[in-house]
């Protein structure tokens, strides 16, 4: 087994203890011994780490500006994503960083790596209730290497989301999942060697820790 | 679909696990992580630690138990207990908890909710709202909210409370009849009908679980999204998967898929 470096990046979003613990689990029973999780905040491991992953908790403009914070991490994540084209996931409001904007309390720029705007979620049923906060099946708008292998739909696996807000990506086939609350929700997206799950593959038992191991795997 | 949540509920006493009977007599059984792995393999929906006497004790404690159950399970944990201020938030959100309760402190400083909401995000911050009935027979329902374990009244009507914490920005309701609490006698319906029709936000029926009838009543007649129990799972009347098959006969959503924890 080839060896991997898997940088978690570490920007001050909350507690990450249970993202390494999930991508740590995932690997030894994908068999990926190689594999090495390292949690950082430095912008030199995260350039030169063979996968990044971006996690989020909380609102936007704060964990833009927590990114921001970190000299060089914004620059460094450019330059291994589409420098040297390195597999990346962004989870949550690590994914919702992705957009080109968010519209949470004020107007924040994103990384407009998926053009779009990350909006309220707006159900057609005034009695859901918001946050979007529990267990919800996944469909599927297109396939994906990332949920290869993973049942889907009304009686797949189920997926942990927690979210007010939503990445409505501006080209449609950067979409790959969608939740339906009211209305569809999108749950995923992806292009290129870049990734995003709305939901917590960490805390999503079987099909999340399916999931990482597919990232692991992913060779975009 | 998104579906109903059962969520076991820890009481938790000097990093033990206790239930007490209207929080009085407590009863104990067992370590908590240990719990927490074991609720995590059958399927529970979430998992809740209320810190019952961490506004008088000491917190090192707890913030252990938090973080070693956060290594051993990958399932959501709300924290609620003693939650006095943002730090406190902080200290357990980074020991590893998802959600954060605050009860007491959100009584006496509604503005703590939006502080910690614009913060950490309101996903993260969960208002605990314990309450009696305090409407005598043939007047309109009324509640009020207690504190301390139910002992103190505040004068605080229940309903415009909710209301108030939800417009500061919590993200969830976790609503406890404590004239309920530990009779097994079901939960106070009519308490969380009025503040599940009051606000947008997710609200948790707590307080009273006798038997599983009382969870499907919880989501079909009170409007709850999730259903908190302590009790009949702690001693084995109900497991999870019993309650999970009775929700979803009743025609309750239930995730069916989650026994077996997160053994992939």
């Amino acid at each position: 087994m080839t060896s991997q470096t898997v940088a978690i990046i570490d920007y001050g979003s909350g507690n990450l203890h249970s993202a390494v613990k999930a991508f740590e689990r995932a690997a030894r029973e994908a068999g990926l011994d190689g594999t090495r999780i390292r949690l950082t905040a430095d912008p030199e491991v995260v350039a030169a780490a063979d996968r990044i992953v971006l996690p989020g908790v909380g609102a936007y403009a704060d964990c833009r500006a927590g990114l921001d914070a970190v000299p060089g991490m914004v620059e460094a994540m450019e330059r291994a994503v589409h420098g040297a084209g390195r597999p990346f996931l962004g989870i949550c409001v690590g994914m919702q960083l992705l957009a080109t904007r968010g519209l949470e309390y004020v107007e924040t720029p994103g990384l407009g790596w998926i053009p779009g705007d990350v909006g309220p979620i707006r159900p057609s049923d005034p009695a859901l209730k918001i946050p979007h906060m529990g267990w919800n099946t996944l469909y599927p708008v297109r396939s994906h290497a990332l949920f290869a292998g993973i049942p889907v739909g009304e009686g797949g696996l189920h997926a942990y989301f927690v979210h007010s807000y939503a990445l409505d990506p501006a080209r449609p086939d950067d979409a790959v999942m969608r939740a339906e609350y009211g209305g569809p929700v999108t749950a995923a997206v992806a292009r290129d060697n870049v990734a995003g799950t709305q939901f917590h593959p960490e805390k999503s038992q079987r099909l999340g820790l399916a999931l990482i191991a597919n990232f692991l795997h992913w060779r975009p | 679909m998104l579906k109903t949540r059962i969520i076991p509920c820890l009481d938790v006493k000097d990093g033990r696990v206790v239930k007490g009977v209207r929080f009085e007599a407590l009863r104990d059984a067992g370590d908590p992580v240990e719990a927490a792995k074991a609720y995590d393999a059958a399927g529970a929906d979430e998992l809740c630690f209320l810190d019952i006497t961490a506004s008088r004790e000491a917190r090192g404690t707890l913030l252990d138990v938090v973080s070693r159950t956060a290594e051993a399970c990958f399932m959501p944990l709300t924290v609620g207990g003693g939650v006095r201020g943002v730090e406190d938030v902080r200290a357990l959100l980074l020991a590893g908890a998802d959600k954060v309760a605050i009860n007491t402190a959100a009584v006496k400083d509604p503005d703590l909710v939006a502080r910690a909401a614009e913060k950490f995000g309101a996903q993260c911050i969960v208002v605990a709202i314990d309450a009696k009935r305090v409407s005598g027979p043939g007047e309109p329902a009324r509640w009020e909210i207690f504190t301390h374990g139910g002992r103190d009244p505040t004068g605080t009507d229940a309903v415009a409370f909710a209301r108030l914490v939800a417009e500061k920005g919590a993200g969830e309701l976790l609503v406890t009849s404590m004239d309920r609490d530990g009779t097994r006698s079901g939960y106070d319906l009519g308490l969380t009908r009025a503040i599940s029709d009051a606000v947008a936000v997710p609200v948790i029926a707590s307080g009273g679980v006798g038997g599983l009838d009382d969870l499907v009543a919880g989501v079909a007649e009170g409007g709850a999204s999730a259903v908190l129990a302590a009790s009949i799972f702690h001693f084995g009347q109900a497991s999870i998967a019993q309650a999970k098959a009775h929700m979803a006969e009743a025609g309750l959503a239930m995730r069916l898929d989650g026994a077996g924890g997160a053994r992939a």
